[in-house]
Order: structure tokens, then sequence, then C-alpha cells
């Protein structure tokens, strides 16, 4: 019988809950690494044994953690993230130049094929990869040296490389955004890049529409289809159908386009998910409901999904990377909250119920369907 | 024999006990010390000081004998009390985050 795996990061520790393919009782195991912040935690599709973890702290800096059997035991490999050459600068806050510093693992990519290749989205904004198991790792210059890299700006959370998608169809295409600079696109595996950001449109810069200092907060695709992709942007939600050559709003009637998960139905590309947050300095949800809200059009238009959630005093945000979809025939959907609820959904978000209530603030929720 | 004592998530990181011994053939100094603790325990490379900078990273500290060390520089020479043993140097996390 079909199970499921969820691999919880937090701001202290990492959490693997389990289930059968019924998703109702569940099994929580952690915290691993209790203490640290888990940026994310992800396992191999090549080899769903395989996991790597993004372990960081404030005091004692990044580690990597992997493992071979499911999350039952952990051992550190590769921390040290050298950017190539002569890093240069960046813009910091005030605009001025900022040289670029190396500050945590956002987001790991475990290559579709490989269980030993994996890619680390980090912050300050560069991509690396590792080929052997995390043990070392190399930056793909080519993203931040192809020009712009000079005008990038952090966000709130800091100059952050948080999504990183691979083209099941295509090896040599690689997707990732930036939180400030937008969304970028790599057709030659890591080497060349270029911004993918035409038909965005951000009121805080003072070209609104200009080529790079978006902040993309996540772009999504459905496996069968990766030349569309959809976005959250810090403000509207937004599609493309050219691999991100050209997008376009489809926000529609949300409560708020502001937000910063999205994900797409495992069986349905056309059927999407957010979570709308108030404003962005209201991080929070609007009317105080957690509501996620589901397209089954591809966008503009959106239909609440509250039955489960709280629909009064709820204050929570829904983190980036915080959202995931399993592969089960009735699709499951999750997601986890800065207040510690994790969501599931094992009818595609119809109804939902937590799995548990009370872990330290959510940072990321990945899914893993196994046999 | 050089007597250091990490803090509690290194401990877990490395897998040792609070206070770790070490042979310290050089003169006994911050990098020396630090050298052969990475050695000894490499997974704390990049935890205590910065990979390739070797700057001791913020919000970490080095205490001995009631002094603060942290600004000391990295080839000064260490207390005699922790030179033969007699003090364990201190790695502290500093106090951070409310």
């Amino acid at each position: 019988m079909s199970s499921v795996r969820v691999l919880v990061g937090t701001r202290k520790g990492a959490f693997v809950l389990t289930s059968d393919g019924k998703r109702r009782d569940w099994h929580v195991d952690g915290p691993h690494f209790a203490g640290w912040e888990i940026y994310h935690v992800k396992g191999s599709p090549a080899d769903p044994n395989r996991l790597y973890a993004s372990q960081s702290s404030g005091w004692f800096g990044q580690q990597i953690q992997r493992s071979n059997d499911g999350g039952q035991t952990w051992a550190p490999v590769g921390n040290a993230f050298a950017y190539d050459g002569v890093p240069g600068t960046h813009q910091w806050y005030d605009g001025t130049p900022h040289p670029w510093e190396f500050a945590r693992v956002w987001n790991l990519e475990p290559s579709l094929t490989d269980p030993d290749t994996v890619y680390a989205g980090v912050e300050d904004a560069a991509l690396f990869r590792s080929v052997d198991g995390g043990a070392s790792w190399h930056e793909l210059p080519g993203l931040r040296g192809h020009g712009s890299g000079a005008q990038w700006q952090p966000g709130a959370g800091g100059m952050c490389l948080h999504t990183i998608l691979l083209d099941p169809l295509d090896p040599q295409r690689i997707f990732v955004a930036i939180s400030a600079a937008g969304a970028f696109r790599t057709d030659d595996g890591g080497v060349t890049w270029k911004p993918i950001n035409c038909g965005l449109r951000s009121a805080q810069l003072p070209d609104q529409d200009a080529e790079v200092g978006h902040c993309v907060h996540r772009i999504a695709m459905h496996p069968s289809r990766p030349n569309v992709l959809f976005m959250q942007k810090h403000w509207d939600v937004m599609r493309s159908d050219d691999a991100g050559d050209s997008w376009r709003e489809v926000s529609g009637n949300l409560p708020s386009d502001f937000g910063f998960p999205i994900d797409v139905h495992a069986h349905e590309p056309e059927t999407l998910y957010v979570v709308p947050i108030k404003s962005d300095s209201e991080h929070y949800v609007p009317d105080s409901k957690l509501r996620v809200y589901r397209s089954r059009t591809g966008g503009d238009e959106w239909e609440a999904l509250t039955n489960g959630l709280p629909q009064r005093d709820c204050y929570v945000n829904v983190l980036r990377d915080a959202m995931s979809v399993d592969r089960l025939d009735s699709c499951g959907v999750y997601f986890g909250t800065t207040g510690g609820q994790v969501y599931v959904s094992a009818d595609a978000g119809d109804s939902w119920a937590p799995i548990v209530r009370d872990l330290p603030s959510v940072l990321s929720v990945e899914v893993q369907t196994l046999a | 024999m050089i007597r250091v004592v990490i803090p509690a998530h290194l401990q877990t990181l490395a897998r040792t006990s609070r206070e770790v011994q070490l042979d310290v053939t050089e003169r006994p100094s911050l990098q020396s010390v630090l050298d052969a603790l990475e050695s000894a325990y490499p997974v704390l490379r990049g935890a205590i000081r910065d990979h390739i900078t070797l700057r001791r990273r913020p919000f970490v500290r080095f205490f001995a004998c009631e002094r603060d060390l942290s600004h000391s520089g990295p080839d000064d020479p260490l207390p005699e009390a922790v030179a033969t043993g007699a003090e364990p140097l201190l790695i502290v996390g500093a106090m951070a985050g409310g």
C-alpha cells in the first residue's frame, strides 16, 4: 500500500511525519537537529531514502545533513559554500554596493535522476551544485555573472535564491527564483542564464517592469508541462505559457494577491493552490481566516477552501516553501504555518485536518509519495 | 594537553562530550587550538570560524581564566593555565536572540 512521508523544516528543528495512503493517522518523528533552523528538507526522486536537509544557526553557521534511510539517521556532509572567483557586489537595502556574503542555504533540489547530485540555492543569492552527495559544493557562476548581479537587492528576508525547478523533459533547463531579483532560466545546464521577468510589474521599483529587481516569492510547474510556469510574486499571481519568456497576471478574484507559496495539483496541470496573505506588512491571512485558494482554470478564477481550517481569530502566515502535494490518486495537499500547524487535505483541498498543531514555526514542507 | 569546552549544539554536531582534549604541538594560540579542534572534528569547520577567512563567527566567543579572549589575535599565546591544561578554553555561543 502506498504511504507518504512529509518532511517539515521549522525554526527549531526538522520533523518527519508519516502515514499510510489514507492520510488520517500520523506518526510524528523529531525534532531532528533540535534548536537549529531547518530551512528545507527534500528527498531524491531517484532514491526516496536519500534526503538532504539545510541546517543553519545564527551562531554556528551552515550545515548540510544527509540521510540514506529516509530520515531515521543523518550525517553532516560538506558545508563549504565558496563563491566562484571574486564575488563582487550587489545592492544593499540602501542601494549602496555590498559584497556578496554567504549566509545560509534556503533550498535544496536533488537531481531527478542521480541521488548524489543536488542543487543548493543560497543567500546571498547564488546557485551551487554537488555531485558527490553533498560532500563538496561548487557554484554555477554564470547566474551571478550574467550581467545584472550588481543590481540585485535583498528582500526583507535577505537576498536568497529560494526556488529551483528542474525541467523533467530537458535536463539542460533549470529555472530559479531570487528575492529580490526575479526569475532566471538556463538552457545549457547552468552555464549561461537569462532573466525571465517580462510581464512582471512591481510598484516597489522605479521602473515597474524592469528586467530584474522583482521580488518573486515562488514559482511552480507541473512536471508534464514544464513550459507552463506559475508564480506567486510579492504582489500578483502570474502565469507563463512559454517557459518564462512572458508572464500575465492571473490573480483574478483572490482576496489578496500577496502571498508566498504556490503549487500545482499532481494530476491536474491547470489546478493551482495559493494562500493569500493580507499585505507585505501584515504577514497574516486576510479577515483572520485561513483559506487556501484553488483555481481549476490555471488562474483567474479562484475558490476558497475552508473546510477544516480556522475561520476566525487566525493570524498565521504560510511561507514560500511550506506547501507541497503528494502523488496519490486522490491528490494530497499539505501546508505548514508560522504558528506551527501542518495541515493535510487528502481530497485535493476540499477538506483539511491538522497533522500537528504545535510545532515550531514552519519554514518548509515537502512530501514524498512512497510505494 | 589542551582542554576545550564546546557549546551544546556543537557537541551534538560533533558527537562528542562537553570537554575535549587536544594535543597541540605548536605554542597554544586560538589559531593552533582551533586548527587542532577542526582536525579532530572536521564537522566543526565553518561552525566556529569562517571557512575561508578563518575569522571568528560573530556570535561565538572565546573565554578562559575569566577573561574574554574573543578579540585576541589568532596567534597570541593563550594563558599559561590553558597551555598547561589547568584551565579549559571555553567556546561559547554569545548571548543573542533574546
